[in-house]
C-alpha cells in the first residue's frame, strides 16, 4: 500500500499556473542576463565543436558535422534548463527561501505548487529551444520545415527532465547532494546519447541501455529528425517513450515531494 | 484574540499548522469556521491569514511585488490587489519602501511586510506564529496596536508567543500548553488569579523565613535564592514577615502570567 501512494493521481487545478506565473515574473526581471546563455552557447558549441573539430571529423551519416551536434545542442539545452530549474532551482526556493511554505498558506495545495514548477521548467526548455533555433537556422544549419515543430517538443522534453530533476529534489539531503545525479546521470547523458558521435560507435549493450534508460537519447533522436526536415513515423517510438516515462515521473514526483514536505 | 503559550516543543506550532490545513491531524477532529480540515482547505485557507514563525517573503520580489503576487494566490483581480496592497503598506508604514527588494529590509519590516502580506485576502482568522520575534520595542508597539485596530474590525486573532507581557496584553483568552496537552485555559486575569494569586511577594531565601511560611501555611516556591509567596493579600503576608518574622527584605508585586507559565511548565530548560 505504502508503494501505491507514490502513484497516487493529485488533483490539481488552474492554480498550478499562479506557481508558473509567479516563476515566469522572477524570469522576466532577468530576461536579457535569461536569454543570454541559449543565445551565446549555441554559438560558441558550434564555433568549437562544429567547425573547429568538425574539419577532422568526416560527415556522420553524410551530414557534415556542425549539422550533425546542432540539433543535439537544442536537446542538452532542454535538458539542462528544466533539470536545473527543477534541482537547484526549486531546492533553493523550498529550503532557503520559504517560497513554497509561503505558497501553501494560501488556497493553493503542495501538489499545484511542484506542478507549477515542473511546468516552468519545461517552459524555460521550451524559451530555450525557441532562441536556439534561429541561431542555428543563421548558420544554416537547420532545415526550417518541421523546425517549428521542436519548440513543442522541448516542452514535452523539458516536462520530463523536470520531473526527473523533482524526484531528486525530493531526496536530496542537501544542496550539495544535486551534484550526484549531475555526476553520475546528467553528464553521462549528455556525452552518450548520440549527442556528439552517433549511438552505433558504442558497443551493443551500451546502445540498448542508451535508448532504456537515457532520456536524452529519444529527445536527441526526434530533435535531430526535425532539424533535418524528415518527420517518419518511426520517431512516435520516441516520442511515447517520453509521454509514459514524463507521465510516471511527474506523478512519482509531487508524491514524492507531498511526503517530503508535509509533516 | 486567542494565545497559545507553553515552553519550546509544547505543540503550539504543530497546532497552529493543524488550523491552517498543512500539517494532518492524527487524531481527534479539528474544525474551522465549521468546517473539516481535512476536506475543506481551499475555502479554509481563503479565509485565513497567516503570519509564520520563520519570515518567508518572497527574495525575488520588491515588497510591492510581494503582497501583488500573494494576491494572485487568493484569486483577487488586478485592480482590486492594487487597491488594497496601497492600503495595506499604508497600514503597516512600508509605502516608502515599496520598491526595495525584501532582503534589504530590517527585521521589524520585514515582519511588517508579513503582517501586511497575511492581510492581503481579508481574512476572519489570522493565525500568528511568534509574531514580533526579535523586534525592538517600537515594532512591537505598531504591530500590537494593528492587530487591536484588526479585532476591533471583527477579525479573530490566533496566537503564539513566548513573550507573556505580549499575551497578557493582547489576549482576551488563552491556553498554556505543555507536551501536547492543554493545562489550562482561561482569560489572563482568571488564570493568574487561579493559578498563583494576584500578587507575589519575593524574598530572600533563608531559614527562618521558611519555617515562617510553613507555621502560616502560606503558598511558597523556593527558586535558587529567592522565595517566592503567592497570595491574594500581598499586604497580610508582607506585614505578617515584618511583625512576627522580623524579615525586612521582600517586595511585593503584582503576579504576571508569566509566574503561572512557569510554575505550571516548570523551570527546567526545554531543548
Amino acid at each position: 500500500m505504502r508503494f501505491a501512494s507514490y502513484f497516487e493521481i493529485p488533483r490539481i487545478s488552474s492554480n498550478a499556473y499562479k506557481v508558473w506565473q509567479r516563476n515566469k515574473d522572477v524570469f522576466m526581471k532577468d530576461i536579457k542576463l535569461n536569454f543570454l546563455p541559449p543565445f551565446l552557447e549555441p554559438i560558441l558549441y558550434l564555433i568549437a565543436l562544429g567547425f573547429g573539430l568538425g574539419r577532422f571529423v568526416e560527415s556522420i551519416d553524410g551530414v557534415p558535422y556542425a549539422q550533425f551536434i546542432a540539433p543535439a545542442l537544442i536537446s542538452i539545452s532542454v535538458m539542462y534548463a528544466s533539470f536545473f530549474e527543477c534541482s537547484y532551482g526549486s531546492y533553493v526556493r523550498m529550503y532557503y527561501q520559504k517560497t513554497f511554505d509561503a505558497i501553501i498558506a494560501t488556497p493553493l495545495t503542495i501538489e499545484e505548487v511542484i506542478a507549477g514548477e515542473m511546468l516552468w521548467g519545461a517552459t524555460r526548455s521550451m524559451i530555450n529551444a525557441t532562441v536556439m533555433i534561429p541561431v542555428i537556422a543563421l548558420f544554416g544549419l537547420i532545415d526550417l520545415r518541421y523546425s517549428l515543430l521542436i519548440i513543442p517538443f522541448a516542452f514535452l522534453g523539458g516536462l520530463l527532465f523536470a520531473a526527473i530533476g523533482m524526484c531528486f529534489t525530493a531526496v536530496t539531503p542537501n544542496i550539495m547532494s544535486i551534484n550526484y545525479p549531475v555526476l553520475l546521470f546528467i553528464t553521462p547523458m549528455f556525452l552518450f546519447s548520440g549527442t556528439f558521435f552517433p549511438l552505433s560507435a558504442l558497443p551493443q549493450i551500451i546502445q540498448y541501455f542508451a535508448v532504456a534508460f537515457l532520456p536524452l537519447t529519444h529527445v536527441v533522436n526526434v530533435i535531430r529528425s526535425l532539424g533535418y526536415g524528415i518527420l517518419e513515423l518511426s520517431l512516435l517510438f520516441d516520442v511515447v517513450w517520453i509521454i509514459i516515462v514524463c507521465a510516471i515521473l511527474f506523478v512519482l514526483s509531487i508524491n514524492m515531494m507531498k511526503k517530503r514536505l508535509v509533516v | 484574540m486567542f494565545g497559545f503559550l507553553g515552553p519550546n516543543g509544547a505543540g503550539k506550532t504543530t497546532t497552529m499548522r493543524m488550523i491552517q490545513c498543512i500539517s494532518p491531524v492524527t487524531a481527534g477532529s479539528l474544525e474551522i469556521f465549521g468546517m473539516d480540515v481535512s476536506d475543506h482547505q481551499r475555502e479554509i485557507k481563503s479565509l485565513m491569514g497567516v503570519v509564520p514563525q520563520e519570515n518567508n517573503l518572497d527574495m525575488d520580489f520588491t515588497v510591492y511585488e510581494n503582497l501583488m503576487v500573494y494576491s494572485r494566490y487568493f484569486d483577487i483581480p488586478k485592480e482590486e490587489a492594487e487597491e488594497r496592497v496601497e492600503e495595506l503598506l499604508d497600514f503597516v508604514q512600508l509605502t516608502d519602501k515599496k520598491d526595495t527588494m525584501t532582503e534589504s529590509l530590517s527585521g521589524g519590516m520585514k515582519r511588517r511586510l508579513i503582517l501586511a502580506r497575511s492581510l492581503v485576502n481579508r481574512p476572519r482568522l489570522l493565525i500568528l506564529d511568534e509574531p514580533t520575534v526579535g523586534l525592538d520595542p517600537q515594532a512591537r508597539h505598531l504591530i500590537w496596536d494593528r492587530l487591536r485596530l484588526l479585532q476591533k474590525n471583527g477579525v479573530t486573532v490566533v496566537l503564539t508567543s513566548h513573550y507573556l507581557d505580549e499575551v497578557e496584553k493582547l489576549c482576551d483568552r488563552l491556553v498554556v500548553m505543555d507536551n501536547g496537552d492543554i493545562l489550562v485555559e482561561g482569560s489572563p486575569s482568571d488564570v493568574i488569579e487561579k493559578y498563583v494569586g494576584s500578587g507575589i511577594v519575593e524574598a530572600e531565601n533563608d531559614p527562618q523565613l521558611l519555617e515562617c511560611l510553613n507555621e502560616r501555611e502560606a503558598s511558597y516556591e523556593v527558586i535558587g535564592d529567592l522565595v517566592h509567596i503567592y497570595t491574594d493579600d500581598p499586604k497580610q503576608i508582607t506585614d505578617y514577615l515584618t511583625m512576627e518574622c522580623s524579615i525586612t527584605k521582600f517586595s511585593a508585586r503584582p503576579a504576571t502570567l508569566e509566574d503561572v507559565f512557569l510554575r505550571l511548565t516548570g523551570r527546567r530548560l526545554r531543548e
